[in-house]
């Protein structure tokens, strides 16, 4: 989806969320732990969230579509992907290009 | 005319109701021990018919007589037929329903045992698994719960044992080959537990929130649904004996523990934020209140994958620890921790049964 592809393209870290997700919330908390500024962006507040929530579904996400992690243009996973990377160490290289910015 | 069971099935699929194969058919039926007294209608109604094919030289009207007695004593036998029916279904119905009464006590029995059993052992009675709703009211616990609160006894009997076996292996100094089988015993009983516990979570995941199947001090201990991951590897550094190179490898695991750790804490507080707003919203103290209530449900839901979140973490820093650790460490790092929980579960009882002061 275009919409998606844009976002992704043009920003390091992006996490597709919905307002009320509490997880997404718990997500964005880790990266921000890791001096990292996600865009967070809140399918539920766009026009086209279903779309978008499709749009997740066919890249591969599993329901529920959020939280729905990108990092640079990839999609890494929800919450368990990010937390198994976390412990193993990976996510750390992965976000390395954009740790420390002020925004992204 | 066929053979009477033949005609019975064929009667059957076609729905077809043929009487006097309905009369050969009952003969046979004494699926639930009903009296047979068919035979004697049978004789009767053989009679009648013998009797009608005698009397040829009747008159016209004498015939219809008999043959609408012969109907009547016909339609008699098939209503006798269809209440037999139905009482030999609700006799089924009932026998059933007995039955699964009869299971579910028996489950709850064993549970009750279980727990007897127990408190025997640790002098401690846990009460609140029994009933986990208000006090006096007799609620059922969910069988999904009572299951699981069954296995999860098994659980620590098995636990018990292999923390046994693990010491007596560590301290006969076994080779690595044997001391590595017990390490996958003890890995794989990990990972049964954190099966039950998902299974259990989608029964009711307030249970497993409450920490209500495990003892008192584990219970202050709780961390969304069980131990606390960075508590479990501060536990066990001292007693790992690390190699320089793996020194970098676990204090990275214990800080990005951490660092996962207070993200799903913070999340899990804003959860109970959005559920205490939910249900103070609007006007307290109105008395109307169902669509306050029925939203706060919504906020609910979520839970359960932050038992699972918080469950995903645990196993991951086991496995972590497993691949990062030698054989002989893996082993001492589970008779640590095995023993470790041990003792909070001998601290409860002891607790419990301390002497109080004179009130």
């Amino acid at each position: 989806m275009e919409k998606i592809s844009r976002l992704v393209s043009e920003n390091g870290v992006v996490i597709f969320s919905k307002s009320t997700c509490c997880l997404c919330y718990a997500v964005n908390i880790l990266f921000q732990e890791l001096t990292v500024r996600p865009v967070v962006y809140a399918i539920d507040k766009d026009p086209e969230g279903r779309e978008m929530e499709k749009a997740l579904f066919r890249l591969g996400c599993s329901a529920p579509a959020v939280p729905a992690v990108f990092i640079g243009g990839k999609l890494v996973g929800s919450t368990n992907e990010v937390m198994s990377l976390h412990l193993s160490g990976s996510l750390v290289t992965l976000i390395k290009p954009y740790q420390g910015l002020l925004s992204n | 005319m066929n053979s009477s069971h033949t005609q019975y099935i064929s009667a059957r699929d076609m729905g077809v109701y043929e009487p006097i194969n309905q009369l050969s058919m009952f003969a046979d039926f004494d699926e639930n021990g009903w009296p047979d007294t068919s035979p004697s209608l049978l004789v009767e109604v053989d009679t009648k018919l013998d009797n009608q094919s005698e009397d040829t030289s009747h008159e016209t009207a004498g015939d219809s007589i008999k043959y609408e007695e012969t109907n009547k004593r016909v339609d008699k036998v098939l209503r006798r037929l269809a209440q037999n029916r139905e009482a030999a279904r609700k006799s089924r119905l009932r026998k059933k329903a007995y039955v699964q009464q009869l299971e579910s006590s028996r489950l709850k029995l064993m549970q009750l045992e279980q727990e007897l059993d127990r408190s025997r052992h640790q002098g401690t009675y846990i009460g609140g698994a029994i009933d986990s709703g208000p006090p006096g009211c007799s609620a059922t616990m969910n069988s999904g719960i009572a299951s699981f609160v069954l296995e999860y006894g098994n659980w620590v009997e098995k636990q018990d044992r292999q923390i046994c076996e693990l010491r007596n292996a560590i301290n006969a100094d076994l080779p690595d080959e044997k001391l590595r089988v017990l390490v996958n015993d003890g890995m794989a009983h990990y990972s049964d537990l954190f099966r039950m516990k998902a299974k259990a979570a989608k029964a009711d995941v307030f249970y497993l929130m409450s920490g209500m199947w495990k003892t008192s001090a584990e219970r202050f201990l709780l961390w969304i649904g069980g131990f606390r991951p960075s508590e479990l590897l501060k536990v066990l550094l001292p007693h790992l004996d690390l190699l320089e190179q793996q020194c970098s490898d676990v204090y990275n695991l214990i800080q990005s523990c951490q660092q996962a750790e207070d993200a799903i804490s913070q999340g899990m507080d804003k959860l109970q934020q959005s559920l205490v707003d939910a249900v103070a919203a609007g006007l307290l103290g109105g008395g109307s209140y169902i669509p306050q209530v029925a939203n706060a449900v919504e906020k609910l839901k979520p839970l359960v994958s932050f038992i699972d979140q918080a469950d995903h973490i645990r196993k991951e820093i086991l496995q972590q620890m497993y691949r990062t650790l030698t054989t002989r460490q893996a082993a001492r790092g589970l008779l640590a921790l095995g023993e470790y929980f041990q003792r909070l579960r001998s601290l409860s009882s002891l607790w419990a049964t301390r002497p109080r002061e004179p009130a």
